[in-house]
């Protein structure tokens, strides 16, 4: 018998396996599918204050093991969050789930997590300081380490539950931003937000993508996620959550070797709606395959 | 929905860059014509949706041209073949809306999810017409399956080679219809848009990532508010699109 429970800012999760925000609404569409209380937990489709369309279509362009999407937060607004999608995914779901916020302004951060931190069924909330699609007036918090500090701190100071921020690799040295999120009072980091990437129509000779670029993602991607998280891991005390191209249990492992003390999965969903509960029942025979009885011991074991 | 690994029962070519593909599995997530399957390609990281020709109870039939990698590699495929495929996805089209005297029309590679729904329609006693929209003689398929049917099957091409010479919209113009069902290219909708009468609905295309609702890959405004293509449409009612 062997053990995939982690704790996760003093949340006990059943396994580490965590659908990412964006790849699986929330949550009650997959519950037609499969009992997704198999599940970690889940991050719920990034919420911003006020109900966004998102970008023009093309959103969507494939790569070698890959995608990039530029959705650009397309989501009901808090307040629809609140009212009409929480309430669906609570007759499904029996386990807290993680609130995935973004933000134009610090205050709009403040105003969207103060409303749902009143929310019983959040566990935690992730801070979206990295999304490569939404550009308002320049600003890309997670890019700048102080910018980052002071979305992190000024959400801090207004929850109760804890604080995750989720960084983007497309700047010099993440383990900078990963540093100062912590110093700011971040509970825990997680990475990697999507690489900004594109492609090219040889037909039309134009980008696939509408917007131009967007947020590339998928196994691809998955040696650059492992190494930021590697790299932060030796830099910050707080828990790390890994994500970029994770795809199966033994990615899983590697994640969590690598630092990683729960694992998000995310472009997996959209071509295997099951990749996840297909993920959670690959791990025990995945575990005993490389002699691991407890996964949280694994945590940070290639350092 | 429902995901399966389906046998490739036959492959064949129906013109230069069109293929009908019979697949044999589990069909039961199949409720209405005009819904898509979602195959997974070799080589592809995103699956292939491909609209729904016909199925019974054991099998799927789909025709899909050939427009890039995902599409080539399919039509490579051997009968015997295996395909991992999400089945029974979007909404399909609305038959209970027909009325007596249903106009259908269908523009190239939009023609196929027309098959079933005129199938349908004719199993209701509805008298359907048929309108195909070709470029020219050897693009044309799927007319004998529509004339089989019982449907009145109306052909035209661009360059006049068979049929009445023009568009879709050519050959509109003077029927008389209750109720119109189309798919095909985004240039003949809104002429056909201009020239239709009465109620009706459109089947849109559109770049998705997942296929079951889950990206936000392809939304559109309606004014019902956003919706997905894969999963609140692929079929929109005309009242609610936004031109």
């Amino acid at each position: 018998m062997v053990n995939t429970k982690v704790d996760l800012c003093g949340i006990e999760l059943d396994n580490p396996v965590i659908p990412a925000s964006g790849t699986f609404g929330f949550g009650y569409e997959f519950a037609e599918l499969y009992d997704i209380n198999c599940l970690g937990t889940f991050s719920f489709k990034g919420t911003t204050l006020e109900s966004r369309f998102g970008n023009p279509t093309p959103r969507i362009a494939e790569c070698t093991s890959g995608m990039i999407n530029s959705v650009g937060l397309q989501n009901p607004g808090v307040h629809g969050v609140i009212e009409h999608e929480l309430p669906e995914l609570k007759k499904v779901f029996g386990k807290k789930v993680m609130a995935n916020v973004g933000g134009f302004t610090v205050d709009e951060y403040i105003e969207c997590c103060t409303l749902l931190d009143k929310v019983d069924l959040i566990g935690w909330f992730e801070i979206n300081i990295s999304c490569p699609n939404v550009h308002a007036g320049g600003v890309n918090f997670g890019t700048d380490a102080k910018n980052a500090a002071d979305v992190i701190s000024a959400v801090r100071k207004v929850v109760s539950k804890p604080v995750i921020a989720k960084l983007t690799p497309n700047v010099t040295d993440i383990t900078e931003i990963a540093v100062a999120c912590e110093e700011a009072g971040a509970d825990a980091i997680s990475l990697i937000n999507t690489l900004l990437g594109m492609r090219i129509d040889l037909k039309t000779r134009k980008p696939v993508i509408a917007n131009k670029m967007g947020g590339f993602s998928g196994p691809a991607i998955m040696p650059v996620a492992l190494r930021a998280v590697y790299q932060v891991y030796d830099k910050v005390k707080v828990p790390v959550i890994g994500m970029g191209g994770v795809s199966s249990a033994k990615d899983v492992i590697e994640m969590m070797l690598a630092g990683a003390t729960a694992v998000e999965v995310g472009a997996a969903n959209l071509v295997n709606p099951f990749a996840c509960r297909d993920i959670i029942n690959d791990l025990p025979a995945t575990m005993e395959k490389y002699n691991i009885s407890n996964l949280s011991e694994i945590i940070g074991g290639a350092h | 929905m429902t995901q399966g690994i389906y046998k490739v029962i036959k492959n064949e070519k129906l013109t230069e860059t069109v293929y009908r593909m019979v697949l044999e599995g589990d069909t039961s997530a199949l409720t209405a014509p005009g819904q898509f399957v979602n195959l997974t390609v070799e080589g592809c990281y995103l699956r292939r949706p491909i609209s729904v020709f016909d199925w019974d109870d054991t099998t799927v039939t789909i025709i899909y041209k050939v427009v890039g990698e995902g599409t080539e590699k399919m039509s490579e495929w051997k009968d015997g073949s295996k395909a991992d495929v999400l089945v029974g996805l979007g909404n399909g089209f609305d038959v209970a809306k027909s009325g007596d005297k249903p106009l259908l029309i269908g523009g190239g590679v939009g023609i196929p999810p027309l098959y079933g729904l005129c199938k349908r329609l004719v199993a209701e006693g509805k008298k359907p017409t048929v309108i195909l929209g070709f470029n020219k003689a050897d693009e044309i398929f799927c007319k004998e399956d529509f004339l089989a049917a019982g449907a009145e099957t109306i052909i035209t091409t661009v360059d006049g080679s068979v049929g009445i010479k023009g568009f879709v919209t050519d050959a509109m113009k003077n029927l008389d219809y209750t109720y119109f069902y189309t798919c095909g290219p985004m240039p003949m909708f809104r002429a056909i848009e201009k020239t239709a009468q009465g109620g009706g609905e459109y089947s849109f295309e559109e770049r998705m990532g997942c296929g079951f609702g889950a990206c936000m890959g392809c939304s559109c405004k309606t004014k019902y508010g956003n919706k997905r293509i894969c999963k609140d449409g692929p079929v929109l009612q005309r009242e609610e699109i936004i031109w």
